[in-house]
């Protein structure tokens, strides 16, 4: 591996250590290691949600709602509370008579105290995250929403890839009136304002995660299939196309077997940029109301479940119901985005133009 | 050019077409707008007129005719809540998407140039640091939590801005920010990586070799070239930003045609919501066509393509 010179004319024997681990790194500096390890760790959330979950992502413990992060610490304040036999759930500062004298022996029935009462209750390890306003556990839902992220992309881009990769080669191959309807169906379905079209057809149709699906891939597909329409312009008057012909080979055989191997990095690219973009749609649907419906857990429902409860700031307001499975976005796509980018910079890098 | 013209007028007529009738089927899809308008204490003779009146009596296509010509003629319906034509309610509340739009569109270029341009001299430098997190956060962050975000600092924590609705002057600051904020990263990108490649050509080498001073290479020469991509990409951005208000304005309870869409769409006003959505794609269209129109006009090589 000619990492660089200096290390390629010593023998591995003289090669210390530190040139070994300066090497490595180096090597590894060409990958783009964070977001690399980020997207194993959103996969790996995904497929393993129910066995690496902390709690049950639905499971609401209304005594326990709204419970911050971990680093918060418990506040507390000195509160004149009513010594009583029961204290009643009606929220009155009342202590029982038995808590009472624990703290002073002297305490009779309807004495006022002084005590100490938790103004704030601090995060722990219970819930890292914290909990939403339903007393559920925020981490446990970040991780099960990966689930439905990761769900919708993988069937959008199956399904919506495969259609846009069939009709790009076909329209690619035998061009004329087939390259024109197919073409001006996808500049019609690209010049479509998606999310607003795609609110109304789940609005009508329903919202269960096939429908969401189903609508994201008609809007996905046209972006394959321009894309790959164009390199099989390309690829279809190459030498080895002709001598394929020549050979006796079928229409489908030098689609399939001779030109479309000759798209995959364009594909891969695609594919990888267009993850991010099937996220952030899925992820807005949900914050609309127009998503996988609740009580499923995803990233775009959470952030918007804590949009009632900002009051307050960083003080008293739960900003860490939005905040948390915000954060999951951003760093899935950023990862994607960043990891597509490298991907084309090695694979295609006359892709670059196009943004 | 008239050619091209032709080509590219028919496709924004078919896209029209194409939405109108997507709206049709979903709207006779969720359901008989009659049953819907009328209570179960209607008689027969109620339910005919009223489906004389709206002419669901006749059959599908004639139905779609009938409504492709009141659409036309700026008839829409009237909406099932509150009783007024679509339309009446939909220009109420279109100048306040046009203002919360242009606003981010104006952020989107004057933050995304001036970063784009100091970021390609300054390589390496703490600003070219800064406007790659800027970039970074913007193409990633999905809008309705970044608005989430600047209300959660700039409105309940430090209270320098109106958490949402329009009565102060400065509320259309952190509305406009989070629409902007995609566009701005996106044209920064661009003219960074123009800059970049217009300050490695010749004539840039030559200018500078003559004696012109450095700022005078980068704002005379350099600029005015790597502007290109970013017009470019200002029709794309127009249109988008137009239609993306819907989630802003959610966000921040701006009064436009976004919230115009998500209120009817909670509250099942089909007419409302179907002329929301003709007119928002009306608007998309439009301004995507203008733009073409446009760039061909002034790049030659577009119209022959």
């Amino acid at each position: 591996m000619a990492v660089n010179t200096t290390t390629d004319i010593l023998t591995p024997a003289q090669q210390g250590m530190g040139t070994r681990i300066f090497g490595i790194i180096r090597t590894l500096r060409r990958w783009p290691v964070i977001p690399v390890i980020l997207l194993a760790l959103v996969l790996f959330a995904g497929i393993a949600a129910p066995w690496i979950s902390p709690h049950d992502p639905n499971k609401q413990s209304l005594p326990e709602r709204k419970l911050p992060p971990f680093w918060y610490e418990a506040k507390t304040e000195m509160v004149e509370k009513e010594v009583v036999r029961r204290v009643l759930p009606t929220g009155d500062p009342q202590i029982s008579l038995e808590d009472a004298q624990a703290i002073d022996a002297d305490a009779q029935l309807g004495q006022w105290i002084l005590v100490e009462d938790v103004a704030r209750a601090g995060g722990g390890s219970k819930y890292w995250l914290g909990t939403d306003q339903l007393g559920r556990d925020i981490l446990s839902r970040i991780i099960y929403g990966a689930r439905i992220s990761l769900l919708a992309a993988a069937i959008t881009l199956g399904v919506g890839g495969s259609i846009g990769v069939l009709l790009g080669l076909v329209a690619g191959w035998y061009g004329g009136v087939v390259d024109e309807a197919v073409m001006r169906f996808v500049d019609i379905l690209l010049a479509i304002p998606l999310v607003l079209i795609a609110l109304a057809m789940v609005a009508t149709l329903g919202t269960s995660l096939t429908i969401i699906v189903a609508v994201l891939t008609i809007f996905i597909w046209p972006r394959f299939a321009r894309q790959l329409r164009g390199e099989v312009l390309q690829l279809k008057n190459m030498d080895f196309v002709a001598l394929a012909k020549v050979a006796g080979a079928s229409t489908p055989r030098i689609l399939f077997i001779h030109i479309f191997p000759g798209t995959i990095n364009t594909l891969i690219v695609v594919a990888t940029l267009q993850v991010g973009i099937v996220i952030l749609l899925e992820a807005t649907l949900s914050f609309l109301g127009a998503g996988v419906p609740p009580p499923t857990a995803t990233w775009g429902g959470m952030v918007s479940d804590g949009r009632g409860h900002l009051a307050g700031g960083f003080e008293t307001g739960s900003w860490w119901i939005s905040t948390f499975p915000g954060v999951a976005i951003m760093l899935t796509v950023m990862s994607l985005n960043l990891f597509g980018d490298w991907l084309r910079d090695k694979l295609d890098p006359r892709l670059r133009q196009i943004e | 050019m008239q050619r091209y013209l032709i080509r590219r007028l028919a496709l924004a007529i078919v896209t029209l077409l194409a939405v109108s009738l997507i709206i049709f089927v979903l709207s006779r899809a969720a359901g008989d707008p009659v049953s819907l308008m009328l209570d179960e204490y209607s008689t027969e003779e109620d339910i005919e007129r009223l489906m004389e009146k709206l002419g669901t009596n006749k059959p599908y296509y004639q139905q779609y005719f009938i409504f492709l010509r009141d659409a036309l003629q700026g008839d829409l319906g009237n909406s099932i809540h509150r009783k007024r034509p679509v339309t009446h309610i939909i220009m109420g509340s279109l100048p306040w998407t046009l203002y919360l739009g242009l606003t981010a569109f104006a952020v989107s270029l004057l933050v995304g140039i001036p970063l784009g341009i100091l970021s390609s001299i300054k390589r390496g430098s703490l600003i070219d640091q800064v406007a790659k997190v800027v970039a970074l956060v913007g193409q990633a962050a999905p809008p309705f939590w970044l608005g989430i975000m600047l209300i959660i600092f700039f409105a309940v924590a430090f209270r320098i801005f109106p958490t949402s609705g329009r009565e102060d002057w400065n509320s259309i600051f952190l509305p406009a920010i989070t629409l902007g904020w995609y566009y701005a990263a996106a044209n920064l990108r661009l003219v960074r990586s123009a800059m970049l490649d217009v300050l490695d050509s010749e004539y840039i080498k030559l200018a500078r070799a003559k004696g012109v001073p450095y700022w005078g290479v980068v704002l005379r020469h350099a600029f005015r070239n790597a502007l290109i991509p970013p017009l470019t990409f200002a029709g794309v951005t127009l249109g988008a930003l137009v239609t993306g208000s819907l989630v802003v304005e959610t966000v921040f309870a701006w009064p436009g045609l976004g919230k115009l869409a998500i209120d009817s769409l909670n509250g099942l006003d089909y007419p409302l919501l179907q002329g929301v959505v003709i007119f928002f794609t009306l608007l998309y269209v439009l301004v995507a066509f203008l733009v073409d129109v446009l760039y061909a006009y002034i790049d030659p090589r577009i119209r022959y393509a």
